[in-house]
C-alpha cells in the first residue's frame, strides 16, 4: 500500500534502540519500517519528506494518559485526547482505568481499544483496574482484561492500600507478563492533603501531603515487588527519598521501572502561591530539592520513563477555590517542548537519552511494539523541528482541556510531522 | 481623592499583604470609631449610599453580626447571604457568584468561606472592595487587627511585647494573621498547642514553639487562647477534651505563673472547661468582651479605608462632614 510507504530523507535520525544518532535517511513501506540507511530511493507512490534540520524519532510513548471516555467526555474523549497525543509528537499512549465506569472489565477495555482504533490517530493502548471499581477490596479478572487488550494494569487515581492485594496483583500479573502500576500514596498520612506539606502550605492554610506519604508506600511497593518477582511501576514519582528507595531497589535487581513527568522535574511547590490551581496536582509540587532529586534520578536512569500524567479537566473546574479544585495538568502537547527545552538544549541530557525515556524505556516497561526504527518495527515516527520556537498557548490546544501551569512559557523544539503506521497523523 | 501610602487598596484579603504602617493606620482610624458606639446615636453617614454584601459562605454568628454592626452605623445598605440560603448550595460555584455580584453593581463584598484563598480568588474576578471575614484556614485579618487593637490599648504599644498563641495553630486563621501583624509591629511570637496540631514548618514563620502551656504562660506579656474545634478530637489530632483541657487549658492555677500586667485574649466563642477555664475567661486578666466591642471599631475602619477614606479625616468622619 503506497499510502502507507513515506521515505523520510536527509534527517538526524535519532534510535536508542540501535544507538543510532546520525544524519540517514529512513524507509517506511506499509505501514511498517523497511530500512534505515544513506541514499536510500524512493519506492513508486511512496510520499518523500525532506528532513533536513529536522530529528527523526521513533514515535513518543506516553503511558500515563487520563482520556476521561468514558464518563467525563466533557473534559476529553479517547479521540481528542488521541489528537492531543499525536500533536505533541506521541504515538502511543496508554489511557488509565480510572473513567465512569472504571475499566475493569473485558468489555470496558474493549471499548476504549475500539474507541482508539476509530479515532485512527496515537495507538491508544487500554490500561485495566487491579481491583474491580478501583475500590480496593477485590482483583479484577486480570487475565480476560490482557486478552481483552489491556497492557498493564493500575488503580491510578488512588493507590493500592491493602498490601495483600497488591502482593496478589504482583504475583498474579506475572503469568501475563504485564507491569503493575501504581500511584504511591499513602492515604492516611495525605489525608485532605490538597498540596505539598511543608512552609508554604503552613503560611497558605492549606492542608498538606507529606513527603512520608509517598516514601511510605513506594518502599512497601518495592518491598513487595521484590517478594513476589512481579513488575512494579511506579507513577509519577516526586520526593527525594522515593527516588532513592528506587535506586537501591534497583541495584537489588527488584523489577521496578518509574515515571518522572515534565512537572514535577521543572516546578516546585511555589508554583501554588495566589493559590494557583493549575499547579494543584498529586502527587503535589514540592521543594526544590526534591525537584533536583527527581531530575537527578531521570538524568542517571533511576526513573526511566517520562510520563505526562495527562490530567484534563474543564476549565469551570478549575476556576475554584483551591480545595475545591481537582487536581491535574494536562501534558501532551507540551512535554517535548519543555524537556527539549530545558534538558536537551539546556545540556543536561542529550538526545539519544532523552528519546530512550520518551519512547524506547516506557514501550518496553508496557510491552508494547514501540520504541525503535529496527527493521520490521511499526512505521511509527515523530519528526521534530528543534529549532521551532513557540509559545505555550492553551487555546491552541487539540485537547479539549487548557489546565497548565507553563501557559505562555518560550519552548523550542516541537513535533511537525507525526506519523502512526505510515500513516499522516499530524502535520505543522 | 489623593492616596497615601496607608491607603488599602482595593482589598483587605490578609495582614500578610499588608506593611507595619498599613496596620498602624487601621488602628489609629479605628481610634475615633470606637466613640460612636458610646453614643446614644450610633451613626455616622461616612457610607451613605454604598451598598456591602455580607457573604458568609461558612457560618459564623459573631463574625457576621460584628461586620454587620459596623456597616449599619456607617449608613452602608447591606444585604446578607449566608450558606443555607445561597444558590451556593444548589451548586452555583464561587465564579457564578462573583458574576453576580459584579452584575449587582455592589461596592463591597465581606465574605466568609471555607476554602483557603476564596476571598483572593473574589477579589482577583470583581470591581467591588473585598475584605476577608476569614478563608479556610488561611487568614482572618480583622480578627487580627481587632486582636491588635485590644493589645495596644492595655499596652500603648505592640513592639517588644511577647505574646503566644495557645490551641489549634495547624487550621486557624486567627493564628496566622495575628503571627504576620504581630511580627510586623515587632512583638515576639509563640505558639503553644498539641503537637498534632502545630503546622510543618511554623517556625519558619519566625515563631517560638512552646511545648507546655505553662512555659508559654510564663515567658508571655498575651497569651491568645484558641477555640478547639470538637471535630479536631474525633479526626483525631487530640485524645480527648478532658485531656486537651488538663495539658493545654488555660487555668488560673496556671495563671500563678504570669506576671502581674497579663492579657488573655480568645476570638470566642469559648468552650469553657476545655480550652479556657470560666474563672480565667471572666478573671481580671480577661479582655474578651473588649475584643467584640473593639472588632466594631476595627470593621468600621477598614471598611471606611477602603471606601476611600484617609486615616486622618477619620475624626472628621465621625461627625459626618467628610464626602
Ligand atoms: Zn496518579
Amino acid at each position: 500500500m503506497s499510502a502507507r510507504t513515506i521515505l523520510f530523507q536527509g534527517g538526524r535520525i535519532v534510535d536508542p534502540s540501535q544507538g543510532l544518532d546520525g544524519v540517514l535517511d529512513l524507509l517506511v513501506v506499509s505501514g511498517k519500517v523497511a530500512k534505515v540507511g544513506k541514499g536510500l530511493e524512493a519506492p513508486e507512490n511512496a510520499r518523500v519528506v525532506s528532513c533536513e534540520a529536522r530529528l527523526v524519532l521513533p514515535g513518543l510513548v506516553d503511558v500515563h494518559v487520563h482520556l476521561r471516555e468514558p464518563g467525563a467526555e466533557h473534559k476529553e474523549t479517547i479521540a481528542s485526547g488521541a489528537r492531543a497525543a499525536v500533536a505533541g509528537g506521541f504515538t502511543s499512549i496508554c489511557a488509565m482505568p480510572n473513567t465512569d465506569p472504571v475499566i475493569d472489565s473485558p468489555a470496558t477495555v474493549g471499548f476504549v481499544a475500539a474507541a482508539g482504533r476509530e479515532a485512527g490517530l496515537a495507538r491508544v493502548y487500554p490500561v485495566g483496574a487491579i481491583s474491580v471499581g478501583q475500590r480496593g477490596e477485590q482483583l479484577t479478572e486480570i487475565g480476560e482484561l490482557v486478552e481483552a487488550g489491556a497492557v498493564a494494569i493500575t488503580d491510578d487515581g488512588s493507590p493500592v492500600m491493602d498490601s495483600g492485594l497488591m502482593r496478589m496483583a504482583l504475583e498474579y500479573s506475572r503469568a501475563f507478563d504485564i507491569p503493575v502500576a501504581d500511584h504511591p500514596e499513602d492515604m492516611g498520612l495525605s489525608r485532605g492533603g490538597v498540596m505539598n506539606e511543608g512552609l508554604v502550605s503552613a503560611r497558605l492554610g492549606l492542608q498538606g501531603k507529606p513527603n512520608a506519604s509517598e516514601d511510605v508506600h513506594i518502599a512497601r511497593d518495592l518491598l513487595v515487588a521484590e517478594l513476589t518477582g512481579g513488575h512494579i511501576h511506579l507513577q509519577h514519582v516526586s520526593t527525594r527519598l522515593g527516588v532513592d528507595l528506587i535506586r537501591r531497589a534497583k541495584a537489588r535487581g527488584v523489577r521496578v521501572t518509574a515515571e518522572a513527568t515534565p512537572h514535577h522535574l521543572l516546578l516546585t511547590e511555589t508554583s501554588v502561591e495566589g493559590y494557583r490551581t493549575d499547579a494543584k496536582m498529586n502527587p503535589p509540587l514540592r521543594t526544590e530539592a526534591d525537584r533536583a532529586a527527581v531530575e537527578e534520578g531521570f538524568l542517571d536512569g533511576t526513573l526511566d520513563t517520562l510520563a505526562t500524567d495527562h490530567a484534563p479537566h474543564h476549565y469551570d473546574e478549575k476556576e475554584q477555590a483551591f480545595d475545591d479544585a481537582p487536581f491535574g495538568i494536562v501534558g501532551l502537547e507540551t512535554a517535548l517542548g519543555l524537556l527539549l527545552t530545558h534538558f536537551v538544549e539546556a545540556g543536561k541530557l542529550d538526545l539519544l537519552a532523552l528519546v530512550e525515556r520518551m519512547s524506547l524505556n516506557p514501550a518496553r516497561a508496557f510491552g508494547l511494539k514501540a520504541g525503535t526504527l529496527a527493521d520490521g518495527a511499526p512505521g511509527d515516527v515523530t519528526v521534530v523541528d528543534p529549532e521551532l520556537e513557540w509559545t505555550v498557548d492553551p487555546t491552541a490546544f487539540h485537547s479539549k482541556s487548557r489546565n497548565t501551569p507553563f501557559k505562555g512559557q518560550v519552548l523550542r523544539g516541537r513535533a511537525v510531522l507525526t506519523v502512526v503506521a505510515g500513516r499522516v497523523v499530524h502535520e505543522l | 481623592m489623593n492616596r497615601t501610602a496607608s491607603s488599602l487598596g482595593k482589598d483587605l484579603v490578609g495582614i500578610e499583604g499588608l506593611s507595619a504602617d498599613q496596620i498602624v493606620s487601621i488602628l489609629d482610624t479605628a481610634e475615633p470609631f470606637k466613640e460612636i458606639s458610646e453614643r446614644r446615636i450610633k451613626k455616622v453617614p461616612v457610607l451613605r449610599g454604598k451598598t456591602i454584601v455580607n457573604l458568609f459562605l461558612e457560618p459564623s454568628t459573631r463574625t457576621r453580626i460584628s461586620f454587620e454592626f459596623a456597616e449599619k452605623r456607617l449608613s452602608a445598605d447591606t444585604v446578607n447571604i449566608t450558606a443555607t440560603g445561597s444558590s451556593v448550595v444548589k451548586g452555583e460555584t464561587l465564579v457564578d457568584t462573583a458574576r453576580n455580584l459584579e452584575a449587582m453593581r455592589i461596592d463591597m463584598v465581606v465574605i466568609r468561606h471555607g476554602s483557603s484563598g476564596a476571598a483572593r480568588f473574589l477579589a482577583e474576578r470583581i470591581p467591588s472592595n473585598v475584605v476577608n471575614a476569614g478563608d479556610g484556614s488561611h487568614e482572618h485579618p480583622t480578627q487580627a487587627l481587632l486582636d491588635l487593637l485590644t493589645i495596644r490599648d492595655h499596652f500603648g504599644k505592640i513592639e517588644g511585647l511577647k505574646v503566644c498563641i495557645i490551641g489549634d495553630i495547624l487550621h486557624s486563621r486567627v493564628a496566622r494573621s495575628n503571627i504576620f501583624g504581630l511580627l510586623k509591629l515587632g512583638a515576639e511570637v509563640a505558639v503553644c498547642g498539641p503537637m498534632t496540631l502545630l503546622p510543618t514548618g511554623i517556625d519558619a514563620l519566625g515563631v517560638h514553639v512552646f511545648r507546655r502551656v505553662e512555659e508559654a504562660i510564663e515567658w508571655a506579656n498575651v497569651v491568645n487562647v484558641l477555640r478547639l474545634q470538637l471535630e479536631r478530637m474525633k479526626a483525631g489530632f487530640v485524645p480527648s477534651l478532658r485531656e486537651y483541657n488538663r495539658i493545654y487549658g488555660v487555668s488560673t492555677a496556671r495563671l500563678k505563673k504570669a506576671g502581674p500586667d497579663f492579657l488573655v485574649l480568645h476570638p470566642g466563642p469559648m468552650n469553657r472547661g476545655v480550652e479556657i477555664d470560666s474563672d480565667v475567661a471572666d478573671g481580671p486578666h480577661s479582655v474578651i468582651l473588649r475584643q467584640v466591642t473593639n472588632g466594631v471599631a476595627v470593621r468600621m475602619a477598614v471598611l471606611y479605608l477602603l471606601a476611600g477614606g484617609m486615616p486622618e479625616q477619620a475624626e472628621a468622619a465621625k461627625q459626618g462632614d467628610v464626602g
